[in-house]
């Protein structure tokens, strides 16, 4: 157990509790869109993280990698999807 | 060597944590996208640096700068792409009351 790293971890557990705020409380479907972006992201650094929290790092970094191309391609995936709404979206 | 990581990983802490705040804070969704495509990918970036440095020269840093290298590809676009899908379906830019 590394405790500098564990507590870097906690911080970055608590920076993504913060947009979730906004998932839930968007005014539009955007914000939460792009608000479940940046809770992607982080969570691909947290479980960086948590590799070197508990110094397993070369089986949580592949982890992270497939972590990452799995939100890239959600948040495509919505962007390419409300594109073609428009005028319906509010 | 640890003090070069330490100071990349707490300040990509840093943007980590304005880009929170500031998706909580700015106005409307063209100004969020700013939180989520530049502070998130430099505080992600820094980060990421920090701990390839701590990490030292081994393949597992090499992994680190792959998922660096994605991250600053692929967090940009994908913010592009939300915000150009918003502007095509209709929603407005906010501005302040007095700038009209």
């Amino acid at each position: 157990m590394n405790l500098p790293f564990l507590a870097i971890a906690i911080f970055v557990g608590f920076l993504i509790a913060l947009p979730l705020y906004r998932v839930a409380v968007g005014p539009t479907v955007f914000d939460r869109v792009i608000g479940a972006g940046l809770i992607g992201t982080k969570s691909v650094l947290l479980l960086v993280l948590i590799g070197f929290a508990y110094q397993r790092i070369d089986m949580f970094i592949d982890l992270a990698i497939a972590y990452g191309l799995l939100n890239f391609i959600g948040t495509i995936a919505a962007g390419r999807y409300l594109e073609r709404q428009q005028g319906k979206v509010k | 060597m640890i003090f070069l990581s330490a100071i990349f990983i707490f300040a990509g802490l840093f943007f980590l944590a304005v880009s929170s705040i500031g998706v909580l804070r700015l106005p409307d969704f063209y100004s969020r996208t700013h939180a989520v495509g530049k502070a998130e990918t430099l505080g992600a970036i820094l980060l990421l640096t920090g701990l390839a440095i701590y990490h030292g020269w081994e393949v597992c840093s090499l992994k680190l700068l792959i998922i660096l290298l994605f991250i600053a590809l692929a967090n940009p676009t994908a913010t592009h792409v939300i915000a150009r899908a918003a502007l095509r379906s209709g929603l407005i830019p906010w501005r302040r009351e007095d700038s009209k």
